[in-house]
């Protein structure tokens, strides 16, 4: 009997491919959609009251978006041919297909939204600010200085058109990630249409919880008063989709063993041994139950601004665990079993190598570092900005 | 028709990626085999099947295969009585070197099954890859272009009959080719040269003489996983129910 195996696999499935950076990829994506999906609610749906947070969630966006590919290469056998992906995709392929959606969103979504937005501040700092900084903001006006009212209320219109069109654009970039695995039908742990929405879902709810606990961080870190509105709704908005979110993952479970069909007593097995502890303790009790519990609490109780903030925190810290350790049941679980039905392998994850524990961390990492140059860069509070032109409205 | 120097250029880059597109996935040509004329598969007889693991050690050598990967392996069933649900299957080593004896006293019945790619007509693997290195060739056989795959080993995920890998040497992925170098000069594959007892026959469907049609009539034959409707080409002549 080989080590870690258990009953029988096919013995070329005893090698588990996709790896912790698999489970890394849909989770950083989750959270490009979901912080898109809480800016524009400010937008789109005027929210005001998560004004406060509109640029910080399109900032993180950006950053998590910037390093989503960066799991996908380093996983690859041969990442240096990964450009063929895009000059000769197959068709039939949704991995394929998912390149274009990506660049879709990168460059035609989120980085004109965020150039549009951040138009005004852009050539006023170009004016104001010295040396490096100057010529880097000159290069970021793309050469139109106009800020004329006239241009500002173009700005502001096509800034709302794409934020109309970025919302199907985020729903569809993690919609199609939960394809990827929901349309493979040798792969009765994944093979579901349920897949993708649930994915949107847990994206949403993933984002929300991170730009909610980004933004108290960060005011804190600014000695800054927490606008208390701001985080009350959020935490609302995020306690709704988790309600919608937890439903259909139930719907899911409970569709799986009522049909129990050939693959489920293997399924059931592999969810009450290999998986109890990621899926039922990390994910249900933990990552899901919990914080839902926290925040109704907040919904029906009143509670004082310092008990509300610690709720939102601690609900938000474990839902960030929760959406992880779904992630990680998805890709991870789906490999565990065989798919003759008869066995279970063992995932070993590597420490430091190149889809090791560390390099993990290290890409977990990076977009916060990232987010932290993007703030450095362009400020998303109004009244940092320096120069000519004051800010129009105060942080509240 | 002129053509301006600007639409010259866009027209270039545009012509060479469309004709890289037109070479990825051409299998190699062999003098006077036509690829149009075959439709390759393989016929399996259980019955005859011995357990030897002459076709695995074949493969290997034929293949140069890495340990541990298997581009074909043999299964051995045992089943008690009624319950087909959860049949007892081992593979040592693929079956390389055969199989541990039966005692007297352990009931039930034995049986071997040698597993390879069913180079499905309409294969999941090939649906799959992002950019078209897996193919199925104009005869009917599931190829890899090695000089092209990523290594994203979606293909992998996708086969349901186990029969991927990612060459751990080559960071590609890998598979029987249906001994495509052999076939197309007109032998046979390597694990069906080696099997002592004739369980294994490569079989052109397309072939009117072939004795594979004479055969598919005349006896119960099964797929793997019908379920999957992959237009499995590997037939089974007297396939347990209990196999998956």
């Amino acid at each position: 009997m080989m080590t870690g195996v258990e009953g029988y696999m096919y013995p070329n499935e005893i090698t588990l491919y996709w790896s912790v950076l698999i489970v890394l990829y849909p989770y950083i994506t989750g959270l490009v959609a979901g912080a898109f999906i809480l800016a524009s609610l400010e937008r789109v749906f005027r929210v005001d009251a998560v004004k406060p947070t509109y640029r910080l969630a399109l900032l993180t966006a950006l950053a998590f978006l910037v390093v989503a590919p960066l799991p996908l290469q380093l996983h690859l056998g041969h990442p240096e041919r990964s450009y063929e992906m895009y000059f000769t995709p197959h068709r039939t392929s949704a991995m394929a297909m998912f390149g274009f959606v990506y660049l879709w969103y990168l460059m035609a979504v989120l980085t004109v939204e965020i150039w549009l937005d951040y138009r005004r501040d852009i050539v006023v700092m170009s004016q104001s600010s010295t040396g490096l900084k100057r010529w880097i903001y000159r290069v970021l006006t793309l050469g139109s200085s106009n800020i004329s009212e006239r241009a500002l209320a173009i700005d502001e219109r096509v800034g709302w058109l794409i934020t109309l069109v970025g919302i199907p654009s985020a729903f569809l970039l993690h919609g199609y990630v939960g394809f990827i695995f929901g349309s493979i039908k040798a792969n009765p742990w994944w093979s579901s249409p349920l897949m993708p929405v649930v994915f949107i879902f847990s994206a949403m709810v993933s984002g929300i919880a991170a730009v909610m606990l980004l933004y108290m961080l960060i005011m804190r870190l600014r000695r800054e008063k927490i606008d208390m509105l701001c985080v009350d709704t959020i935490a609302r908005y995020l306690f709704y989709m988790f309600i919608i979110d937890f439903s259909l993952e139930m719907l899911d479970l409970i569709h799986r063993i009522y049909e129990a069909d050939e693959s489920f007593r293997t399924l059931n097995f592999m969810v009450h041994t290999k998986l109890y502890f990621s899926q039922i303790v990390l994910q249900i009790f933990v990552g899901t139950l919990t914080p839902i519990l926290l925040l109704a609490l907040t919904q029906v109780l009143k509670f004082p601004e310092i008990v509300r903030k610690r709720m939102y925190s601690v609900a938000g810290c474990l839902t960030l665990i929760g959406i992880f350790a779904m992630r990680w049941n998805v890709v991870i679980g789906g490999q565990l079993f065989s798919k003759s039905f008869l066995g279970y392998t063992t995932y070993k994850m590597a420490l430091a190598t190149r889809e090791g524990l560390l390099m993990s961390i290290a890409l977990t990492l990076l977009p916060l570092f990232i987010l932290w140059v993007l703030v450095k860069l362009l400020p998303p509070w109004p009244e940092r900005v320096q120069g000519a032109f004051p800010a129009e409205t105060p942080t509240q | 028709m002129n053509i301006t120097r600007r639409q010259m250029l866009i027209l270039l880059p545009a012509a060479a990626v469309a004709w890289e597109s037109v070479l990825a996935g051409t299998p190699e040509s062999s003098p006077n085999y036509k690829m149009t004329e075959h439709w390759w598969s393989m016929l399996i007889d259980i019955s005859k099947c011995i357990g030897c693991g002459n076709c695995v050690r074949a493969c290997q050598a034929e293949n140069d295969i890495p340990d541990g990967f298997f581009r074909t392996w043999v299964e051995r069933y045992h089943v008690t009585d009624w319950n087909l649900e959860n049949p007892e299957v081992i593979s040592p080593d693929g079956g390389k070197e055969g199989f541990p004896s039966v005692t007297e006293d352990q009931n039930g019945k034995y049986f071997f099954v040698p597993k390879l790619c069913n180079h499905c007509a309409d294969s999941p693997c090939t649906q799959v890859c992002p950019v078209g290195a897996t193919f199925i060739s104009p005869d009917g056989v599931v190829l890899v272009d090695q000089k092209y795959c990523l290594g994203c080993a979606y293909c992998v995920q996708a086969c349901p009959y186990g029969c991927r890998y990612i060459h751990p040497q080559k960071k590609v992925a890998d598979k029987c080719t249906l001994c495509y170098h052999r076939i197309t000069k007109g032998l046979t594959t390597a694990c069906c040269e080696a099997c002592p007892t004739g369980a294994r026959q490569l079989a052109d469907l397309k072939n009117p003489k072939d004795p594979i049609h004479e055969f598919l009539r005349t006896h119960n034959v099964q797929i793997l996983k019908p379920q999957m409707a992959t237009g499995a080409k590997v037939f089974y002549n007297d396939l347990d129910g209990s196999v998956r």
